[in-house]
């Protein structure tokens, strides 16, 4: 029971991560792809309807983790708190720079939150990797389950360095890549030119990087957390979730004519779904490990809710799930294709 | 503030405050713009259309503001008190989860489709989006009043035995009957907001002869619902709200009504001032026997008064608790009278022409906040100093690794924030009224 809510609740983290991963690569891009005041409207449009919805999967992928896994929530909220509060000032400022921009046409209000939006998307990606890297890593936790982490000390990886080391940073770099990706292909498969060539252009740059972040992370993972060769050696059938991000990666490359873009931003959700469900696998039966000795780390098993709670809370999550997915497939099929063009105001 | 404590403490108070201020509004406007729009479907008349369109823009600024001031309280629960969420988080997750899973999902994909899909919808899906933000909107107001209920008369969980709280009945917590009086009373509350808010800037527009077709169905639609709305909400919604609070926490019963003395016939004081330290209340202005009856139904039974209560029991801050409730018992009573005028006016076909009465209803608009605002400060203070009534203390559930300068710095970054936006949030509604319900801009 414990471990399917892990994979239940990894599997929400990570639709979350593609969904709300293209507004936010489409955040990052903004500035770079759109350039005219109709352009970036179009930009906007295509995520007006929807980013609500995919921030959703992070609200509802944190209750689950709150009543499945009640110590993890607390520890890993409260030991995190300086960055997680940034992220939240970050999605704060995001939200509103969406909503708000359109509301006024002037020549000061307009750019101004263009670059709330790309700015406050720029470092969301990066903190969203740096925490990802931070639980592969593993924190400092104490007997009590408890830690707190400083932002940074020396940037070294250890069990007194911050919440950023080197590691870490990579991570967040690698996110910060992965995510102008997906959120390039995304423009491109819902803007017309010149936006959409743009668009292209960026993505062909990019993927570069992103191939070159993904090999350097993946010796990085395997180097500073050990737990990560084992689970691998011991269930070689994980690699199945690292060959799909693989499959993604290459396939991205693959569908650079103009008949493939829903098929290569597919790819690019295979890629992220398949970094993130390696990381998830690699990670387990760990929900967050302890630099400080492995009897420390938080497990499914302490971790997580008494046995009626994780039942009860499976006979209602599956038909909500459902209908969460049916409305998601109708709102996108609704909104599919590119955007129309917008008039200058 | 010098102490982690009270810095986590405020941190909450602050950002669920400020939060409140914008659902409060969009759970109310989200019936009366369904109300617009199924009388847009009936009678075929762009009229309501237009009006349901209009209030929609206004419910779209708050339902932004709404979204990204809520998120940072669910993820408060695990920052600033991890003890809390270690302990109870088996219990109260479900029902944060549950609202993730069943309000917002079905509210932001349907607001989305209210707001971008008007055109390919038609007339009728149109409609059923709206009765869907509607239903989401709602629905995410109980799994929260549900969560707090929990918090407020606990049941459906046992004690393990390292002191954690494990769920034993989730159909208990969900049909907890505290749950159920308190979301009744706070959703009408929600649609009286609206309902001022709506008849306020109908009121506005005709007294400066702007859109005055408009302003009348604002005025009405606002005034009828009001009215319904106010009734509803102090009988029986707030009566059986008090009725619980008598019988399980009667400590805070007393503080609520500043009364420290156990009496027989025990009076409602009006006004006053309670003294903590000599343990009396100043120039009170008495209805006699009152309170007796409201409680237990007779005339001459006993209350108990705070001094039969051991003090380490009585709540934290009892003076700002007897305010907050009072203010919200006056203001309701003054909401109450003005809405029974105007409906009345309104029967008669003499509101329109008002312009004394019109005068009031504008001036009205922030006092529905006000009187929202100290309910939930009554509520919350009144559960002091529990954080889960009569399991554990307040004290016992904030985070133990998160010092008071890492708590200071992060309130201080919210006020900051809060204040920006708030200020952003006035002129861009300000922009809207100033549009008026005529003059549509293409959809954003």
């Amino acid at each position: 029971m414990e471990s399917l809510w892990f994979c239940l609740a990894a599997v929400m983290i990570a639709v979350y991560v593609v969904l709300d991963g293209f507004d936010i690569g489409t955040g990052i891009v903004h500035l770079l792809v759109a350039h005219a005041d109709g352009e970036r409207r179009s930009v906007l449009r295509a995520i007006g309807p929807v980013w609500d919805g995919n921030e959703v999967w992070l609200i509802a992928g944190g209750g689950t983790l709150f009543f499945a896994f009640p110590a993890l929530y607390a520890s890993s909220f409260s030991g995190f708190y300086l960055p997680l509060m940034m992220v939240l000032w970050l999605l704060i400022l995001r939200g509103v720079s969406i909503e708000f921009r359109n509301q006024v046409e002037s020549l000061l209000w307009r750019p101004l939150w263009d670059v709330v939006f790309a700015w406050s998307s720029l470092l969301l990606a990066v903190f969203y990797g740096a925490a990802l890297g931070n639980v592969v890593r593993g924190v400092p936790l104490d007997a009590s389950g408890y830690f707190f982490l400083p932002l940074w000390s020396d940037f070294r990886v250890s069990s007194h360095g911050g919440i950023l080391d080197w590691y870490t940073v990579m991570t967040g770099i690698a996110a910060l890549l992965a995510l102008t990706l997906h959120g390039a292909l995304w423009v491109r498969l819902k803007n017309a030119d010149p936006v959409r060539e743009r668009a292209v252009s960026l993505a062909r740059r990019t993927w570069w990087g992103v191939v070159i972040m993904t090999v350097a992370l993946t010796a990085a993972s395997f180097a500073i957390q050990p737990h990560l060769s084992e689970r691998f050696t011991s269930a070689p059938w994980g690699f199945v979730f690292p060959a799909v991000a693989i499959v993604g990666l290459l396939g991205i490359r693959w569908s650079q004519s103009n008949a493939t873009e829903l098929r290569a931003f597919l790819f690019s959700c295979a890629y992220l779904l398949g970094m993130l469900t390696a990381a998830a696998f690699g990670v387990y039966p760990y929900l967050l490990p302890a630099s400080t000795g492995a009897r420390f780390g938080l497990t499914i098993h302490n971790a997580a809710a008494d046995q009626y709670g994780l039942g009860i809370g499976l006979a209602w999550w599956i038909p909500g799930m459902f209908l969460a997915a049916g409305y998601a497939v109708y709102t996108y099929r609704h909104f599919s294709g590119k955007v129309p063009s917008q008039e200058p105001s | 503030m010098n102490s982690a404590l009270s810095v986590d403490r405020f941190q909450f108070a602050f950002t669920i405050t400020f939060h409140y201020l914008f659902p409060q509004l969009t759970m109310g406007l989200a019936l009366l713009i369904l109300v617009l729009k199924s009388m847009a479907l009936r009678t075929g008349d762009e009229h309501y259309n237009r009006a349901s369109r209009f209030w929609a823009r206004i419910f779209g600024i708050n339902f932004a503001m709404g979204v990204v001031t809520g998120i940072p309280l669910e993820f408060q629960f695990g920052t600033n008190w991890a003890q809390f969420s270690r302990t109870a988080g088996s219990v109260i997750g479900q029902t944060l989860a549950m609202e993730g899973v069943y309000s917002f999902f079905l509210e932001s994909t349907f607001l989305g489709l209210f707001l971008f899909g008007e055109k390919r919808l038609g007339p009728r899906l149109h409609w059923l989006s709206a009765l869907c933000v509607f239903l989401g909107s709602w629905l995410s107001g109980y799994f929260i009043i549900a969560t707090d209920a929990w918090m407020q008369h606990p049941v459906g969980y046992q004690m393990a035995s390292d002191g954690h709280l494990r769920l034993s009945s989730l159909w208990s917590v969900l049909m907890n009957e505290w749950a159920w009086w308190q979301y009744a009373h706070n959703m009408l509350a929600s649609a009286v907001t609206a309902s001022v808010v709506v008849s306020a800037l109908g009121a506005f527009y005709l007294l400066s002869h702007q859109y005055e077709a408009y302003a009348r169905t604002f005025v009405r639609v606002g005034v009828i619902a009001g009215t319904i709305a106010m009734v509803l909400l102090i009988f029986p919604a707030g009566d059986r709200q008090g009725v619980l609070v008598t019988a399980y926490q009667p400590v805070t019963l007393a503080a609520m009504e500043g009364l420290f003395e156990t009496k027989e016939g025990a009076p409602i004081a009006l006004v006053g001032q309670p003294d903590t330290e000599k343990m009396k209340l100043d120039n009170p202005i008495l209805v006699p026997r009152a309170l007796s009856f409201l409680t237990y139904r007779r005339w001459g039974a006993s209350v108990k008064g705070l001094k039969d209560f051991p003090m380490d029991r009585w709540p934290d801050n009892i003076p700002l608790l007897y305010y907050s409730y009072h203010i919200m018992v006056g203001l309701g009573t003054l909401f109450l009278a003005l809405m029974v005028l105007a409906a009345f006016l309104l029967a008669r076909g003499r509101l329109y022409g008002n312009r004394a009465v019109l005068w009031v209803l504008l001036l009205m608009t922030p006092f529905p906040y006000v009187a929202t605002t100290a309910g939930w400060i009554t509520a919350e203070v009144g559960r002091q100093p529990w954080l889960i009534y009569g399991v554990m203390p307040t004290a016992a559930g904030a985070s133990p690794g998160v010092s008071a300068g890492n708590g200071l710095f992060t309130l201080m970054g919210f006020m900051g924030l809060y204040l920006i936006l708030g200020m952003l949030f006035l002129f861009l509604v300000q922009k809207e009224i100033e549009q008026g319900p005529e003059n549509e801009k293409e959809s954003p």
